[in-house]
């Protein structure tokens, strides 16, 4: 199952004037992985992210995303991927109903499909009675699978989750962490940034970014034994040193 | 297409229809500014009191102030007693004017000698002094006229003048205008940069753009639920204009309706704009507010005329469209006039509209490199 190369990525770079935010970046990541993109904050990790989804265009370099050039085919790329931010992405003033159909809508699904799309999001996360409730009202939590489950309302390939668990408490982080297994399981792919080291030992493999390269790359175990550390924070901060 | 744009304006629809505030602009504000504007702000006195020095005290100076009072416009407080008490009554903010008549007065004014009415007003408000002034003035011709029942001289130079296209001197005929052209510019251009900014603040704008809508039905989408709404005030506006303060509409019904979408069209390209250069909706507020709103009300030539403004401030004026969309209601509903008349106006608010959809695509396009 695990061939298939979905993103793959070829010296990327990234330029604002003199300051190479992304320098010549190379990876790739295979279909059904959790593939975690760390990195301190301004290390590259948002640009490089935006890089891939079609918000920003590359200085040089190449790389594909879905079987698509990230340089001249990046509306193709959004048909294929989901996106969540640590903002939740969600409209606050609309019901849960309302949220679905509208991401549905405008991914361009029919009627009959979000009608089978709501039912089967608002079972799989119980969510079924607060259906016609303002999403304002859900506790922080179910707001986060709801905005991640809204994310994939389209069947995307690839799940970008940009932080997804900022500011959210342990509890809550290991749900969702339980949500992106049950996606991967499915064969989506999911590229995930984050803050937080403990969670990078749930992904498959992990790349750390220090000031616009990446600098190391592989599986949490391989990395700690490589970098003779006990666990990722170690092995993070002998990185960022 | 069809669909997703759809999809996307029922979704506006709901941020409006469950955001007091938004209503509250939407509605409450035209109303308030139209009833505001006809009821409150008026140049026209009803009973303004003053004092009289009368110097006369004869039969003729009686009739004199009786005339005066006879008008409605005027109202004797005081009766004073010397020149001192002029300004005391005027210090306390109750008169609003004194009128001193000379001694002699009825032997002079039948002997047809000079008379020198004295009239003081309080220059601290002097909007109103002036009105007042004139309201005296055509007040004493009009006794002149009445007691002495004699032909005009005949080497005099008699100006008779008519106000044409507003005889009444209504006020109305200023301020419909000028509210339908500052409403308009509220609604579509504040609002509109006020969502495009909600939706960058709560992180939604960036989700839009991962998908595959595209940048430009994006902002379709936004606008055109406010697009529809304001003009739908506009309407409002002209009725109650016609049906409440008897404005009238003199010129062609869809040129006017033309003129306001075009308007429409203006404010939005320009909130657009606006939104392209914040971040948070209160930046936002901030800039329609004191960008707009301020200029486009004093500076458009709805309150002050912009012809007696310092040079500079002219040309600010000159570069606010609601001064142009003044102009051209004015034209269309009060003096009728067809496209013919307002071809300058018209082409300088289609020129601002692209200049500022250029500058936002600008703005836009570097977001994304």
């Amino acid at each position: 199952m695990r061939n298939d190369k979905v993103i793959q990525v070829e010296a990327l770079t990234k330029q604002f004037g003199d300051f190479k935010a992304v320098d010549h970046i190379s990876f790739h990541v295979e279909k059904g992985e959790i593939f975690g993109f760390l990195g301190a904050n301004g290390a590259g990790k948002t640009t490089a992210m935006r890089m891939l989804t079609g918000l920003s265009k590359p200085s040089s370099g190449k790389g594909t995303v879905a079987g698509f050039d990230v340089l001249k085919e990046s509306e193709r790329i959004k048909e294929r991927i989901g996106y969540m931010s640590q903002k939740f992405s969600l409209y606050e003033d609309l019901t849960v109903k309302e949220n679905i159909r509208f991401y549905g809508g405008i991914y361009g699904l029919s009627k009959n499909q979000i009608e089978i799309k709501t039912s089967q999001i608002l079972q799989e996360l119980n969510l079924s009675e607060v259906g016609s409730k303002l999403v304002r009202s859900l506790p922080l939590g179910w707001k986060q699978r709801l905005a991640f489950a809204v994310s994939m309302v389209h069947d995307p390939e690839i799940v970008f989750l940009d932080e997804p668990t900022g500011g959210v408490d342990p509890n809550v982080r290991r749900q969702f962490w339980e949500a992106i297994y049950q996606a991967a399981e499915l064969g989506r792919t999911i590229f995930v940034t984050t803050h937080y080291m403990d969670e990078a030992e749930y992904c498959d493999r992990v790349s750390i970014m220090v000031s616009g390269k990446i600098e190391a790359l592989d599986t949490p175990d391989n990395l700690k034994e490589t970098f003779k550390a006990e666990s990722m924070d170690e092995v993070f901060l002998k990185l960022a040193r | 297409m069809v669909k997703v744009f759809w999809a996307f304006v029922k979704k506006e629809f709901y941020h409006i229809l469950r955001d007091k505030r938004t209503l509250l602009i939407l509605f409450g504000m035209p109303l308030a500014q139209v009833l505001i504007f006809g009821y409150a702000v008026t140049n026209e006195f009803r009973d303004a009191e003053i004092d009289v020095l009368d110097y006369a005290k004869d039969e003729t100076s009686e009739q004199y102030i009786n005339h005066l009072q006879s008008s409605g416009n005027f109202r004797v407080r005081r009766i004073l007693a010397s020149q001192n008490e002029v300004e005391e009554g005027m210090k306390g903010g109750k008169t609003k004017l004194v009128v001193s008549i000379p001694e002699n007065f009825s032997e002079d004014f039948y002997a047809g000698n000079p008379i020198k009415i004295q009239v003081v007003t309080d220059g601290s408000d002097p909007n109103n002094a002036n009105t007042l002034v004139q309201y005296l003035t055509e007040m004493t011709q009009s006794f002149q006229r009445l007691k002495r029942n004699e032909v005009p001289n005949p080497y005099s130079i008699q100006v008779a003048s008519r106000m044409m296209y507003n005889p009444q001197l209504a006020s109305a005929y200023n301020f419909v205008p000028g509210t339908i052209a500052l409403i308009l510019l509220i609604i579509c251009a504040m609002l509109t940069s006020l969502t495009i900014a909600k939706e960058k603040e709560i992180g939604t704008m960036e989700i839009l753009l991962v998908s595959p809508l595209s940048p430009l039905l994006i902002i379709l989408g936004k606008v055109a639920p406010y697009a529809l709404l304001s003009f739908v005030n506009a309407v409002i506006v002209i009725l109650i204009g016609f049906f409440v303060f008897e404005v009238p509409v003199l010129g062609n019904t869809l040129l006017l309706l033309g003129m306001c979408f075009l308007y429409v069209l203006t404010a939005l390209s320009l909130g657009i704009f606006i939104s392209t250069t914040v971040k948070t909706q209160q930046e936002a507020m901030m800039k329609s507010l004191m960008g707009l709103m301020m200029p486009s009300m004093l500076l458009s030539g709805f309150i002050f005329p912009l012809a007696s403004m310092p040079v500079i401030l002219e040309y600010i004026g000159k570069i606010i469209p609601a001064t142009y969309f003044i102009r051209i209601l004015k034209g269309v509903m009060l003096r009728g006039v067809g496209l013919n008349f307002i071809l300058f106006e018209v082409g300088v608010l289609l020129v601002m509209t692209l200049g500022f959809l250029l500058l936002s695509w600008r703005n836009f396009k570097i977001r994304l490199e």
